[in-house]
């Protein structure tokens, strides 16, 4: 069979503030870095290219409050791809207070078995 | 009548460096410590900052804002430091007479010492001296954060940021999340002023188009924004009149500064440093005033809480101290490549850290502390960027035991774009 690969875009690795500009490229099942300085930044590359996830932070509404939103995020990494999805899947969401810091909000977020929790106290108004 | 207190420490604002100071200050052994905070609550712009990123120095730990404001609002609440909210300082004076107003009243403090920690401001649009009409929707970056993300109010729909900082660039994300369009950011440099880390999580994960060497040179709409001019700069900064066209919108963003709060100590008579606009201070955060102090944001822009801390922990220990000062042994000044330094005065050979921010990025960068020709600190750093500042620790200088001028210099190839 013949050779199968891809190369993607430049991605810029954000492992430190280096930011070094690379390209991923995928032969068959193998992944090469090009343009990485370290081995670090070359993990780090090699997950972006393949399943890109960020830590997401917004808020939700709080009912009887201190305050009116409660600010919370994402208690690991979530699919960059479904980031908005994910923001608008909560614009309904309502709490009561109180809220302690680190309580969980919502379990298995989008089905991706991330968990959304508080991230500051709130008290009943 | 106002009500008098007698004070060991007077700590002016409760965000993280008033917090940390005031911590330091009982640590250091003062047994009377007041926090004086204006807003309701302590943790002062973290309290907006809803995205992770802080803590990681001093935690090893990414925590969001409003989590690291709740780690030391813990900590206080069993320091046996007295915490005032809703409590407004309007006036300090020389000798430690601090004035305050709340709901019961006015206070007036004698303090043996004075931290101020108010923190800082935005620059907005006057500063700027942007022509136009002046409709609504141009706001600055970080009022747009505290709307988003405390009062759940939106900007607009269609928005274009002025200005590549980080808070512009984490409001734009914060935003697109909101399902609000940011068109695109303008930056009037030619390199990204943010973090990079920003700059793709922020930008680029959002298809957020960002125009180097461009700036908003009109505003145009009746009642409110509908749309901007944007035009080409030449080398100094000057707009090209012949490239300027017009974008579409209902809000401008603007992220182009941040200024120390200053009121308090400008009618002190406090002498403030042109370059970070706060006062002079040495490695313990004194001001040129005895037993006045400042640290965190008031005495120059911090992008990192976690050093904010640091130093603010150091000067509530500095200001807890009825130890007499010692005189100044050298003073620290910018040099080529650098912006601004932070302290500016150096008492005590090898305490405490220095910081500078680079005045343009650089690679290859190579920082150096020069005495006239003599050399007394060097080091090589493979980027540096305006949007981190420098720290070096200052047992790493190899201090000379004569005093006098210090030059912090930073030489290097210049990065365009990111
Ligand atoms: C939008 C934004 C995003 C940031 N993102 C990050 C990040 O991702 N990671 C990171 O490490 N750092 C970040 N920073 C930097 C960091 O948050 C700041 O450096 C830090 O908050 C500064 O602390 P401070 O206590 O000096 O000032 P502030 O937090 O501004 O606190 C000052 C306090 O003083 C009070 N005050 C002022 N005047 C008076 C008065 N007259 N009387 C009583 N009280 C008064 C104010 O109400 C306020 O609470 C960010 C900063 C901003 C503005
Ligand atoms: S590749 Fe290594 S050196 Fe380059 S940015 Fe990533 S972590 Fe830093």
């Amino acid at each position: 069979m013949e050779n199968q690969f891809e190369e993607s875009d430049d991605i810029i690795c954000t492992a430190c503030p280096m930011g070094c500009h690379t390209v991923v490229r995928r032969e068959n099942s193998s992944y090469h870095v090009r343009g990485a300085q370290c081995p670090r930044g070359e993990r780090y590359v090699k997950v972006e290219a393949t399943d890109p996830r960020r830590v997401v932070a917004t808020t939700v509404k709080v009912r009887n409050g201190s305050i009116r939103r409660l600010p919370v995020k994402t208690s690991l990494p979530f699919p960059r791809d479904r980031m908005r999805e994910l923001v608008h899947s909560l614009s309904a969401l309502e709490v009561s207070a109180p809220v302690r810091r680190g309580e969980t909000i919502k379990r298995n977020l989008l089905g991706e078995k991330v968990d959304l929790v508080a991230t500051r106290d709130v008290s009943v108004q | 009548m106002p009500r008098k207190l007698r004070a060991d420490v007077v700590v002016i604002g409760g965000g993280p460096a008033g917090m940390a100071a005031a911590l330091g200050a009982k640590e250091g052994g003062a047994k009377d410590v007041f926090l004086l905070e204006r807003g309701n609550e302590l943790g002062g712009i973290l309290n907006q900052c809803i995205h992770p990123g802080f803590g990681v120095q001093l935690f090893r730990e990414e925590l969001t804002g409003p989590e690291y404001a709740g780690v030391f609002t813990e900590r206080l609440s069993s320091s046996g430091v007295e915490v005032m909210t809703s409590t407004l300082v309007c006036e300090v004076k020389k000798d430690g007479r601090v004035k305050a107003v709340n709901r019961s009243g006015v206070w007036e403090f004698v303090a043996r010492s004075v931290v101020m920690a108010m923190g800082c401001r935005e620059r907005t649009r006057d500063m700027l001296r942007i022509p136009g009409t002046r409709p609504a929707g141009v706001l600055t970056a970080g009022l747009v954060q505290y709307l988003v993300n405390v009062e759940g109010l939106l900007p607009g729909r269609e928005v274009v940021i002025l200005g590549s900082g980080d808070i512009g660039l984490i409001v734009a994300r914060r935003l697109e999340l909101e399902g609000v369009h940011v068109k695109a950011v303008v930056e009037i440099r030619d390199s990204l002023s943010g973090l990079v880390r920003n700059y793709v999580q922020c930008l680029l994960d959002f298809d957020i188009p960002i125009f180097f060497s461009h700036t908003v040179t009109g505003i145009q709409g009746e009642g409110r924004v509908e749309a901007v001019e944007i035009s080409r700069v030449d080398e100094d900064w000057r707009p090209v009149s012949a490239t300027a066209y017009w974008m579409e919108c209902d809000a401008l963003l603007l992220s182009v500064g941040l200024i120390p709060e200053n009121e308090l100590s400008r009618r002190m008579g406090i002498p403030l440093y042109p370059e970070s606009g706060g006062p002079y201070i040495d490695e313990n955060g004194a001001t040129e005033l005895p037993n006045i102090y400042a640290c965190g944001n008031v005495s120059s822009v911090f992008d990192l809480v976690d050093y904010v801390s640091m130093v603010s922990e150091r000067t509530g220990r500095a200001a807890a101290s009825t130890a007499a000062r010692r005189p100044v042994a050298f003073t620290l000044e910018r040099g080529e490549g650098v912006g601004m330094v932070v302290p500016q005065r150096i008492r005590e050979r090898g305490e405490g850290d220095i910081f500078f921010r680079p005045a343009r990025s650089v690679r290859d960068g190579s920082v150096q502390f020069r005495m006239g020709e003599k050399i007394i600190f060097e080091n090589t750093m493979p980027v540096c960027r305006p949007s981190e500042m420098v720290r070096i620790p200052s047992k790493k200088v190899s201090w000379p035991g004569e005093t006098g001028k210090v030059r912090v210099e930073i030489h290097g190839e210049p990065i365009r774009g990111i």
